[in-house]
């Protein structure tokens, strides 16, 4: 008898949970289609259609030829795309290296000095800038005859400097244009951070007479790993996929010297209307930042966190 | 190709157009030939809103003689204008006529969106025959067919700030009679090094002359160098000294960029820099063009096409115009190019179209484009209508028609591959300008340009 009720008792249970879980499963997949949806639309299927597109000659306008690894052979030999593979490295060291530690310092000093959020505000102002708009301004206030810029370096007297006609100078000045779009971002990314590490653990490195740089270097730095590594490897990402900025102040040039990885294959796809060359370094630098990510989130250890 | 190109701006929207278009490619919108049915308007584009009053007034004439017909009219700037028209044929919205560029059309030839106009029986019945001579050549592809109907005509030659020039002693007359050669620059340079003038006032050819601070540079110069062509910039002076830019005049299959003679004279060209007479790279913002340059008094002459004309002239500054320098050969020489009307093959009533592309060669329609005063027209008959509309805004419209009359003229390359031929060329150009290489690497960039041929 007991074990009767028992079973009986646990079956309704099973059923009603299960009953439960049914409509549970229902009310989850009415709200996960449209995103799925989306996912699938947006994301997959341009991505699978961009792999098939990089095996063929495509011009939009006429239908596709297969053509095997021809794409990725002339790749390999294209001296253009290495040379914009390399312009485009060094615009990542140079923005992520200066982003990064200019974002972190700001962090510090808003997480120590001030809580006030009108200071937040203006220091994400830039970011609501849209890159256009920033870049435009930065070529007026950068302009060899009328920017501002180059009126004030004549009055110190050093001299006009072509800051975006300079071969030498493009890269570091369209990384620097960059970084102060996105600094005040990055900056508050590693703020909310900094909130989220226990106050205990500074009181007794204070007990124990650790200084401030000492905190930083033992505790602040250590603790702050996985934010960091999660901004680093957001901010490496945005960082490869340079295009409007150099699209309005140089548009590649002079002589390729700012010609970037997203601008040389825009204008193969949408200039010489070679879409499959174009998917094929696509592709190619898909490869390049799926094993950049890879490698940071191994070095940075990413996933784990030293707070447990 | 028109140097009032904004670069800036020509980047940005360069920018919009990639989102336009990366959407309509993510769509996977194709081609759509079977649009609605027959229409009985004409939808006619044109980047050139100083051409935009006359067009309108020939498409009342030909509403007037076609009353089935309409044409709509519409205009983007030139830097809008190439990736709407692309976008659009993708789409399947695009004009059924359009204006067309020698430096576009072999593209659009190759994606196969122009239709033939020798299939029409209206553009059969165009005398062409009346046009300059050369144009209708232009506008005939490598197979034979023709896939623009000639509409107006352009030549080079060098726009002066008089004021300057008297300033600087120098008469319309030496300008004229002045010559360049590879070797010392000739008496072109002399002109030049006079006529510029540094921060303290002394001139390019006195004693203690200050080249790294110049107030009014001898020559302007814009637009990445003029690019792979040069059409408004060194093309002139490289004729002279006997460069041809391919194989055969129109649809060559190999490029002639490794020719000594075009390194001299694009080491002597670009050496005007060097030596203070000429801006260098990106001293002046490329978006104010050569006209900027000239009309801000920030230097005494450049080198510009036909279709400038009203433009110098609207300035505030005396500006007139003289014939190219003679060259090494004796003569003066400009590139001849010019703008035709092309049918587009997903049109829906392609016959209407090629009766408006014909009805805008006619005697009518090319009188009043003339009567604008703002370009040459095809016909012949028509041209010197033009001539008395400059004459009358001060300026000499037979540094243009001279050329053409004295048989100096050349074409600019037309070939497959445009677009891949100015991807290699125009960064190896801008090397020349900005950082100032010998022209000898040319030689390297050429074998890239015709092994695309060779494939």
């Amino acid at each position: 008898m007991t074990t009767n009720t028992s079973t009986r008792f646990r079956s309704t249970t099973q059923a009603k949970r299960s009953r439960r879980s049914a409509q549970d499963r229902r009310v989850a997949l009415l709200f996960l289609t449209p995103a799925a949806l989306g996912f699938l639309v947006f994301l997959i299927w341009p991505t699978v259609r961009g792999i098939w597109l990089s095996f063929t000659e495509y011009n939009l306008l006429t239908p596709e030829k297969f053509v095997g690894l021809a794409n990725y052979e002339r790749l390999f030999s294209d001296p253009v795309f290495w040379h914009s593979l390399g312009v485009t490295v060094q615009y990542v060291l140079i923005n992520i290296g200066l982003q990064t530690s200019i974002a972190l310092v700001v962090a510090l000093l808003m997480h120590r000095l001030t809580q006030s959020t009108l200071l937040r505000g203006i220091i994400l102002a830039p970011y609501l800038v849209s890159n256009v708009v920033t870049a435009i301004v930065f070529l007026w206030i950068l302009d060899v005859q009328f920017g501002v810029a180059n009126q004030v370096l004549e009055w110190i007297g050093v001299g006009k400097i072509g800051f975006l006609s300079d071969e030498t100078w493009a890269i570091p000045t369209i990384a620097l244009i960059n970084v102060w779009r996105h600094v005040g971002y990055t900056a508050l990314l590693i703020f909310a951070g900094l909130q989220m590490l226990p106050e205990d653990v500074y009181e007794a490195a204070r007990l124990d007479g650790a200084g401030e740089i000492r905190s930083f270097f033992s505790i602040t730095l250590p603790l702050l790993r996985p934010i960091m590594a999660l901004v680093l490897i957001m901010t490496v990402i945005g960082s490869f996929q340079v295009f409007d900025t150099v699209a309005v102040t140089t548009g590649g040039g002079p002589a390729n010297a700012t010609n970037v990885l997203q601008l040389y294959i825009y204008d193969m796809a949408f200039g010489r209307f070679q879409f499959g060359y174009a998917s094929a370094m696509s592709v190619a630098l898909l490869l390049v930042l799926g094993i950049i990510t890879f490698i940071q989130f191994r070095l940075t250890r990413a996933g784990s966190n030293d707070m447990n | 190709m028109t140097s009032t190109t904004k670069q800036l701006r020509r980047r940005a929207t360069r920018t919009l157009a990639f989102g336009a278009i990366t959407a309509l490619a993510l769509t996977g919108c194709s081609v759509s030939a079977d649009r609605a049915p027959v229409s009985n308007t004409i939808d006619y584009w044109l980047w050139d809103t100083s051409q935009l009053p006359s067009y309108q007034k020939c498409a009342d004439q030909f509403e007037e003689a076609n009353p089935d017909l309409k044409v709509n009219i519409t205009q983007y700037g030139w830097n809008d204008y190439w990736g709407k028209l692309t976008a659009s044929f993708i789409a399947g919205t695009g004009p059924d006529v359009f204006t067309n560029h020698v430096t576009q059309y072999p593209q659009f030839v190759s994606l196969d969106v122009l239709a033939p106009l020798d299939d029409f029986e209206a553009i059969n019945e165009v005398d062409q025959q009346a046009f300059q001579e050369g144009l209708t050549e232009l506008w005939t592809g490598s197979d034979g067919h023709q896939y623009g109907m000639p509409k107006d005509w352009d030549t080079i030659a060098v726009f002066y700030n008089e004021e300057l020039f008297k300033e600087a002693g120098i008469t319309a007359q030496e300008l004229s009679s002045s010559a360049w050669n590879p070797q010392d620059g000739g008496s072109f340079e002399q002109l030049l090094a006079h006529l510029t003038v540094d921060a303290n006032g002394v001139r390019g050819d006195e004693p203690g002359f200050d080249k790294s601070r110049i107030k009014i540079y001898g020559m302007g110069l814009s637009e990445a160098g003029g690019g792979q062509n040069g059409q408004g910039q060194w093309a002139g002076f490289a004729a002279t000294n006997g460069w041809k830019a391919t194989n055969q005049p129109l649809w060559g299959d190999s490029y002639n960029y490794d020719d000594p003679r075009l390194h001299e004279t694009l080491d002597w060209y670009f050496g005007l820099v060097d030596k203070g007479y000429v801006p260098a790279y990106g001293q002046f913002n490329s978006s104010d063009g050569t006209l900027g340059q000239l009309t801000s008094g920030a230097v005494a002459m450049v080198t510009d096409g036909a279709w400038m004309n009203s433009a110098y002239a609207s300035s505030e500054r005396p500006i007139s115009t003289a014939r190219l320098p003679k060259g090494p050969d004796g003569t003066s020489k400009s590139p001849i190019n010019g703008l035709a009307d092309s049918v587009v093959k997903s049109s829906d009533n392609p016959e209407a179209a090629s009766k408006w592309v014909a009805h805008m060669a006619s005697e009518q329609c090319q009188r009043t484009v003339a009567e604008n005063g703002v370009v040459f027209p095809a016909r012949k008959d028509a041209t010197d209508i033009t001539s008395e509309v400059y004459a009358s805004l001060g300026l000499n419209p037979e540094s243009f028609t001279d050329p053409i009359d004295d048989g100096n003229t050349f074409y600019l390359a037309v070939t497959d591959h445009g677009a891949d031929v100015i991807a290699l060329l125009g960064p190896a150009f801008e090397d020349l300008w900005a950082n100032r290489t010998p022209a000898s690497g040319l030689t390297r960039t050429n074998e890239a340009v015709n092994k695309i041929f060779a494939k």
